[in-house]
């Protein structure tokens, strides 16, 4: 504790020296960032009827479920008293935006992802329940609800559903990262994140981390599988990746722009910021490796003819760079945000402990635990129907 | 169930779920809200009783001078006559329920007057300052400085009950007078 | 009976008696009760502060007197209350030097000279008990509220310490108890003014730099105060109505 006194720089009002929100604060947005964007590729297919992307619907559907299922674990782990947790929901504040997330994340769960996830498999649920073995067996009766109607009357009634439920769950996706924007940036206490932007920020940023984690998953597991990857597929996804992004990008230097031009009375502390704290994490990170150089990837690709094996090496580094430019992202708005005092005199230090409840440890762990999730997801509902071809051995 | 309702049975079956879930929440709702809550405001009233049930420290020159008449005579007229008891002896509210069992400490001059006195820059010019080493040499105030009319001379051996002074310009800022 | 002895029969017997009644009252205070004085209405208080800058000394008697009365943990990093020094160069209003060690609990050792054109002095700092609060705003269960009688409170039963409403306090009031994991911070000294006692901190300022202010009650100093001194809040562009009212507050100030 003693630490954080050396820490500082300049004056801090004295309750401000030490960070509120840690690195689990950070990986909340970012997790639930990747929910809504793998949510919105999903949604491509369903009712923007890009056809090209339908290889990836069903995984990216899984892969929401298995991160949505994580995300409330960083906040429990922040929280004071998580045991006190249910007063979100029995008595929610509703002017305060964060009093919404319980709502916002039921209905996204249940009414959105779990319903669209139960309509498209219940073809395969049912068969499953038939045909399944041992103690698997009972889990497919279950989900199938004790109705094993798949006359096609029924299975038309089920897609309509599910386009119906696609199509709320896309505003409802853009509410339930949308909302976390918001709490951030309608703090007019912190200029660093007050803005209107904000939300919108976050939105894209999850549409395009989230984006770049379906296509680096289905490049992935195709490959384990053993099986070809669809090019015409990944080259459709990274298309509307490179799309998202310019959006993304151009929000964000509006944002810059913006502050550097009018340089209200926080300009020059928030400045001095991100020149020295967070240069690495903003510029470097965020800007240069996880923003510019991916974009450039992707443009790449777009302008020039490329192979099939020179295309999928660009779009997964181009993936992974966008998937650690987003986490910068919001590592530079929860940190960053309370690097500075509002004082705006002075400057504190984030010391992130390894093996505590709020350290990097659990964060690890915590972002290991949806694969591990989606691993159990994809073998208890198989997105595959075993199209694809298998690869030859030499290619 | 297909019966009624054909082969939008399995529908209905979620939709039922639903709203077993929803009911379910209601029923947590009436449950575990607290009974005060939302009386004022949305908060427990109960946290309002709450906040008053806090022992206190500070019993308030009212109770000091119960027992202890003879100070305000002392510090009548005089720089420190505003000045609140505890403000330098300290939370004394268990002294005042119980002085016997309870005994108050004498403050140590020399770290009470300098809290105040000791010269900052900071300080406004209307409050007497000095530099506590060269002024006293190390000696206690109350050698020279009746504790409760700091510009009348101690009489030895009872540094605070100096008796009544004549009438002295209160310091405030500007010089004003009180 | 001798003139002595007959006074001292006299003071004895208002002793007893002032005693017998004030003891009843006192215990009753001491101990802790929850209820307010037999007539405290809530409804008749609209509680605020005044702090005159003119007058403070940084004595720090305040911060002290806050920890002692209110259980605050005496590490430098929790505090319902401080005092910032600030030393303001000649030339540069916009870039004044201030410092808080431990909050001005040990006071403020000398670092500046006199003599350099700079500006010196001192400023408390507390909550500010506002009307619209932000941190009230944000609170996601109603864990924190503004109480009938204008105080800004916590309930500490209900806090998830989730610290959203530290995030949105624009003045740096609030902090995370690490012994109850939830929020506390400045309660106005709501056990003592409900029951006809000052704050602790205007209990021991020598020289009245900080001033509780009931401004439902007609008869209260604080309305001819405002009326006849310049007075401002913090940050009034966030409009957050704070009610505690500065006198002589320099535009170096955050």
């Amino acid at each position: 504790m003693e630490s954080i006194l050396h820490g500082v720089e300049g004056y801090m009002y004295p309750n401000e020296m030490e960070l509120q929100w840690s690195v689990l604060i950070v990986l909340y947005p970012y997790i639930t960032g990747l929910v809504a964007g793998a949510f919105i590729l999903a949604s491509l297919e369903r009712v923007f009827r890009v056809e090209s992307v339908k290889p990836t619907y069903r995984l990216a559907l899984l892969t929401a479920l298995a991160f949505l299922l994580v995300a409330p674990l960083p906040l429990q782990l922040h929280l004071g008293h998580p045991e006190r947790s249910l007063e979100m929901y029995l008595t929610p504040h509703t002017e305060s935006a964060m009093a919404m997330f319980g709502f916002v994340y039921l209905w996204y769960l249940m009414a959105v992802l779990v319903l669209e996830i139960w309509l498209d498999y219940r073809k395969d649920i049912v068969r499953l329940a038939r045909t399944a073995t041992g103690p698997l067996r009972h889990v497919y009766r279950l989900m199938t609800l004790g109705s094993y109607d798949v006359s096609e009357e029924a299975l038309r009634l089920d897609d309509r559903a599910g386009y119906v439920i696609t199509l709320v769950g896309i505003p409802s996706a853009f509410l339930l990262h949308g909302y976390v924007g918001f709490i951030f940036g309608s703090v007019k206490a912190n200029p660093w994140w007050s803005t209107p932007l904000m939300p919108i920020v976050f939105l894209f940023s999850a549409i395009v981390s989230g984006i770049a984690t379906v296509m680096l998953l289905y490049m992935a597991v195709t490959r384990l599988r053993g099986r070809e990857i669809d090019m015409r597929c990944v080259d459709t996804i990274a298309r509307y990746l490179f799309y998202a992004f310019i959006i993304d990008f151009s929000l964000e230097m509006l944002d810059l722009i913006h502050r550097v031009y009018e340089a209200d009375e926080s300009f020059h502390t928030l400045d001095f910021m991100v020149r020295t704290r967070l240069y690495f994490p903003h510029i470097v990170l965020q800007i240069v490796l996880g923003t510019l150089l991916p974009l450039g990837l992707l443009a790449l690709t777009q302008l020039v003819k490329l192979t099939e094996g020179a295309r999928r090496g660009t779009y997964a580094a181009a993936g992974l760079l966008t998937l650690v430019g987003i986490f910068a992202m919001r590592w530079n708005v929860v940190i960053g945000g309370q690097l500075f005092s509002k004082s705006f005199l002075g400057y504190t230090t984030y010391k992130m402990e390894f093996a505590t409840r709020e350290g990097l440890l659990p964060a690890i762990l915590l972002m290991i635990l949806p694969f591990v999730i989606l691993w159990v997801l994809v073998k208890l509902l198989p997105p595959w129907t075993d199209e694809s071809p298998e690869v030859e051995p030499t290619a | 169930m297909s019966v009624f309702f054909g082969h939008r049975a399995h529908l209905v079956r979620m939709a039922a779920l639903f709203g077993v879930g929803i009911t379910g929440f209601f029923v947590l709702q009436a449950l575990f809200v607290p009974k005060d809550f939302g009386v004022y405001g949305h908060y427990r009233a109960g946290a309002l009783d709450e906040n008053r049930a806090r022992p206190i420290a500070f019993a308030g020159r009212a109770a000091c001078v119960e027992c202890h008449s003879d100070v305000p005579d002392a510090a009548r007229g005089g720089r420190h006559e505003a000045i609140r008891c505890e403000a330098c002896h300290g939370p004394l509210a268990g002294h005042a329920e119980d002085p016997t069992e309870k005994k108050a400490v004498r403050p140590d001059p020399r770290v009470v007057c300098a809290r105040c006195h000791a010269a900052n820059v900071a300080r406004p010019a209307w409050l007497s300052q000095v530099d506590p080493a060269d002024h006293s040499g190390g000696e206690a105030c109350t050698t020279c400085h009746a504790a409760h009319n700091p510009l009348v001379p101690a009489p030895a051996g009872k540094p605070g009950l100096a008796p009544a002074a004549a009438a002295q310009p209160e310091a405030t800022p500007k010089g004003e007078t009180k | 009976m001798n003139q002595d002895r007959r006074d001292f029969l006299a003071r004895s017997g208002k002793l007893l008696l002032l005693t017998g009644a004030a003891q009843l009252a006192l215990e009753s205070v001491l101990r802790g009760e929850p209820e307010a004085a037999p007539n405290y209405k809530t409804t008749d208080h609209w509680w605020g502060m005044i702090v005159d800058v003119e007058r403070c000394i940084g004595c720090g008697n305040c911060v002290r007197a806050c920890k002692e009365e209110n259980d605050v943990p005496r590490e430098p990093y929790y505090f319902r209350t401080w005092v910032e020094r600030y030393h303001v160069p000649a030339l540069d209003i916009e870039r004044p030097e201030v410092d808080s060690p431990n909050g001005g609990y040990d006071g403020f050792p000398e670092r500046y000279r006199s003599g350099d054109g700079s500006k010196n002095f001192f400023v408390p700092k507390l909550c500010n008990q506002c009307a619209h609060s932000p941190c009230v705003q944000v609170c996601p269960v109603g864990a924190t509220f503004e109480s009938p009688d204008g105080v800004v409170l916590v309930d500490k039963t209900y806090c998830l310490g989730c610290r959203y409403c530290v995030q949105a306090c624009p003045y740096g009031c609030r902090f995370i108890d690490p012994r109850t994991e939830t929020v506390d911070k400045c309660s106005l000294c709501y056990h003592r003014i409900t029951k006809g006692l000052t704050t602790a901190c205007c209990e021991t300022c020598p020289t009245d730099a900080r001033v509780l202010a009931d401004l439902k009650n007609p008869k209260d100093p604080v309305h001819e105060f405002l009326r006849t001194h310049k007075v401002q809040v913090l940050k009034p562009q966030m409009a957050t109505g704070s009610k505690t009212y500065y006198n002589g507050l320099d535009g170096s100030v955050r």
